[in-house]
């Protein structure tokens, strides 16, 4: 996709949620949501199953309006974790600008989350798309759960950031690092835009 | 390694306030008597003050003033750098001197002497250096020279010898004055009362002021209405102007109250990062302006890109625009090579105008095309030697071998007609031959009319430069530069270039230098002070030479006999020799018999040719120089009237 369309003067952002199943990807969604002011958002689309576990995917579209002459919009979606949805979650990566790891914080998941970020990687790899040179940011989420639960930033850090990409310890339910998370990933998508876009 | 001043670091872009103004005085004063005033000049402030404004504004101010001042800006860490460069290629003392002799030397960042003993002490040297002769030095640091911590005592009395000046946080009044002036300098129009709003937050440095109106110039763009004072306090996390009194709010900016408007936030910040982004074309042309137009090019065309909204094929432009600089430059580099003043000449600085610094570049190209070559009509070979020239031979041979080293210049000197014009020729030919040489031969005539059609035309410089190029510059007949007083200080100026740079010189005269009138003293002697060298009157042997190259040339059979008669005809020069063969030649021609002995006494004495200048047996009808005919005898003064020649006719 265009990230940044000079004739018709738009700017659209597709930033993805990756993780493992019940990470807190659409809770970071939600809690965006429940910030944009009405005039700004679209219909956040959630297709869940009637536990709340998304099916197919979630997708926020966010008007952020005129910027510098270019109508600019943000698309947040998310992934389905369960393993078993592989064909969707490599669906919603095509064309992703931006991805947001939402790691689980909790001790047991880290395998999870180690296998997710495997599975992240051969689907970028599979649009032919280099992990190393995608916006990427990491998200510890539900660092909110008691401490002999999870593990510490620094720890998860050691664990699954071995890119050294900017990472958020965070509470999504509660808002904790959501938009701090999303900040970091627009950045960086933006400034590959500056530093790639073509001039016309 | 020393860093440019920035130009939009000046006096005039610094707002003055109360808690500046004694450092921008005392910046003033130093800028204008460098050396006299406050030496050193010792400027402390915290971070984002405006030290470095200062610092950078005094060297334009004195650049200003005196433009021949050598005046140096570098920060503590950049001296440090070229100290140990210095150091380490041993060049220490070379690095001294250079610095000694800066008249304004502006450091910066003075306070990173901390833990640096050397580099204490060789400031201490070199400030006592720069006193002394009466060089001005201006330091900045974060604190004062007391506080620099570990700080060589001597060098705390030393800069406290001079004056130390601090510059305060800027007081309301002024902070509203920045913050006016740098958004008029970003073209962004704020409502009555929100820079004053602004401006009520003490931030601890200008560079945070600045940072809190990048702000409100974003969320400004993002919105389609103005920013309100109400909006301001919370983009910049103030408290609601209900919560406190609008007057002395305190310190908020570092206050970390969680903004509720998270999506706002994100907003503006996002509105930076595009901003960025979305004109990162906009950077670079700008970027390309900059660099440009600091070397001197004009940049026009890439003004008119920013513009515009969104031009197309931005980097295409600009690429084109550096392809252009880069042909100007080897345009100039080319014209500086033929014509060193043009080369400084606009029209070479300008890639709007490809066309003309083209056309300017083929007309210096015309100009300087090489100066009047040697004839080829007189080959060395053909010169035909002999005991009369055998000395002037013999120099020309060693000019040849080593042009500009033996004989320089070379002065040829003997009446008409006996080969100084084939000889200076054959001297440049031979010349011509060498590697990248550039031989000037003509006649001194050609030359004066070539300096007056230069005068005329206004285009000396290149006829200077035209000659200045040549490795070598023979001019035949020196004699008539006589009273051409233009032409000899031209030539005067060339000798001496020419010969300073061991370019041969060969003239040719009809007597001694020193007997020529109407030539000046300088001329002569230079001319004396060569090799003066004279052909006589060709002897019989040469005579017999030129002969039988003549006939050889004619195809005339060499019969001993008609070369002995000729041979023994009183010639006095070799153009007359040619003179009589001719005529004998086109005797026998007409004749249709052989060249014989016979055939040329008949020719040569049977009917002696009149000579000019017993011109005395005449009929009485004399030649003038202007055409006409003077004869009362033979002209007919009063012609009759139209009427009476017609009845002449009828009859």
């Amino acid at each position: 996709m265009s990230l940044v369309n000079f004739t018709t003067r738009e700017i659209t952002c597709k930033i993805v949620y990756y993780g493992p199943g019940r990470s807190g990807k659409t809770t970071n969604l939600h809690y965006v949501y429940g910030r944009v002011p009405e005039t700004r958002r679209g219909r956040m689309v959630s297709l869940a199953t009637q536990t709340d576990r998304t099916l197919f995917f979630d997708f926020l579209p966010i008007d952020l309006g005129q910027i510098s002459g270019f109508s600019t919009r943000f698309q947040l979606y998310t992934v389905p974790g369960q393993v078993y949805y592989n064909a969707t979650r490599r669906l919603v990566l095509q064309g992703a600008d931006g991805v947001v790891f939402v790691g689980d914080s909790q001790a047991r998941q880290l395998d999870e989350n180690i296998e997710s970020l495997q599975n992240l990687q051969s689907n970028l790899l599979e649009h032919g798309v280099d992990v190393r040179t995608m916006p990427f940011v990491m998200q510890y989420n539900k660092q909110d759960l008691p401490r002999e639960l999870i593990l510490t930033p620094a720890d998860l850090d050691d664990a699954l950031n071995f890119r050294s990409v900017p990472s958020f310890p965070a509470d999504a339910l509660h808002g904790k690092g959501v938009f701090e998370t999303l900040k970091s990933i627009s950045e960086l998508v933006l400034k590959k835009l500056a530093a790639g876009s073509p001039a016309a | 390694m020393t860093s440019a001043l920035n130009p939009r670091f000046s006096f005039e872009t610094f707002v003055v306030g109360a808690a500046n103004r004694l450092a921008v005085t005392a910046g003033r004063t130093v800028a204008e008597n460098p050396g006299s005033a406050y030496n050193p000049l010792f400027i402390y402030s915290g971070s984002g003050l405006g030290k470095t404004h200062v610092l950078m504004a005094i060297g334009h101010a004195a650049k200003t003033i005196a433009s021949q001042l050598n005046i140096e800006y570098l920060t503590l860490d950049e001296y440090v750098e070229a100290f140990h460069a210095a150091i380490a290629a041993g060049q220490g003392d070379a690095f001294r001197r250079r610095f000694q002799n800066v008249d304004v030397l502006l450091v910066d960042d003075v306070q990173f002497l901390t833990n640096r003993k050397e580099m204490q002490a060789e400031l201490l040297r070199l400030t006592e250096a720069l006193q002394q002769s009466g060089h001005q030095i201006v330091l900045a640091s974060d604190r004062p020279p007391a506080e620099i911590a570990d700080l060589d005592e001597r060098l705390i009395s030393r800069f406290s010898g001079g004056l130390v000046v601090d510059m305060g946080i800027p007081d309301y009044e002024t902070r509203v004055a920045i913050l006016r002036r740098k958004a008029e300098e970003r073209g962004s129009k704020f409502q009555p009362g929100v820079l004053e709003t602004v401006a009520k937050v003490e931030y601890p440095n200008v560079r945070e002021l600045m940072g809190a109106l990048n702000r409100l110039i974003a969320f400004q763009a993002v919105n389609d209405m103005p920013i309100n004072e109400e909006a301001v306090r919370k983009v910049l996390g103030m408290p609601s102007a209900a919560g406190s009194s609008a007057a002395g709010a305190p310190a908020a900016a570092s206050s970390t109250a969680a903004s509720p408007d998270e999506f706002s936030q994100f907003l503006t910040d996002v509105t930076v990062t595009v901003g960025k982004a979305v004109e990162a074309w906009r950077a670079r042309v700008a970027e390309a302006v900059l660099r440009w137009e600091g070397e001197g090019y004009r940049s026009g065309r890439l003004q008119k890109l920013l513009d515009q909204e969104q031009p197309a094929a931005v980097d295409e432009a600009i690429a084109a625009y550096v392809q252009d600089v880069e042909r100007l430059k080897a345009l100039e580099a080319e014209v500086a090579v033929l014509d060193p003043q043009a080369a400084g000449e606009k029209v070479f600085r300008d890639p709007d105008h490809m066309d003309e610094a083209e056309a300017a570049a083929a007309k210096v190209r015309d100009g300087a095309a090489p100066p009047p070559a040697p004839s080829a009509a007189f080959p060395f070979e053909t010169y035909v030697a002999g005991p009369s020239n055998e000395v002037a031979l013999n120099a020309a041979r060693d000019v040849i071998a080593k042009p500009g080293k033996k004989y320089n210049p070379l002065v040829i000197v003997g009446r008409s007609g006996l080969g100084k014009t084939h000889l200076l020729n054959a001297i440049g030919l031979e010349l011509a031959r060498k590697k990248n040489a550039v031989v000037a031969c003509l006649s001194t005539q050609a030359f004066v009319d070539e300096l007056i059609a230069a005068i005329d035309g206004n285009r000396v410089d290149w006829w200077r430069a035209r000659y200045r190029r040549a490795t070598a510059l023979l001019l035949d007949d020196i004699h008539l530069l006589s009273g051409k007083e233009r032409t000899q200080e031209e030539l005067f100026n060339l000798f001496n270039q020419l010969v300073d740079a061991d370019r041969q010189l060969v003239f040719t005269a009809p007597a001694h230098p020193n007997t020529l009138e109407g030539l000046e003293e300088r001329i002569v002697s230079r001319l004396e002070g060569g090799l003066v060298t004279e052909i006589v009157e060709p002897d019989k042997e040469l005579r017999r030479s030129v002969l039988e190259r003549l006939l050889r040339q004619q195809h005339v059979p060499m019969e001993p006999a008609l070369l002995d008669y000729l041979a023994d005809r009183p010639i006095d020069s070799v153009r007359s020799l040619t003179g009589i063969v001719q005529r004998v030649v086109e005797a026998a021609a007409a004749q249709d018999a052989p060249v014989s002995a016979g055939l040329a006494r008949e020719v040569l004495e049977g009917a002696p040719p009149p000579r000019r200048t017993t011109g005395l047996r005449t009929s009485g009808i004399v030649v003038s120089s202007a055409g006409g005919v003077r004869s009362r005898e033979k002209m007919v003064w009063d012609w009759p009237a139209a009427g009476d020649r017609v009845i002449e006719d009828l009859r």
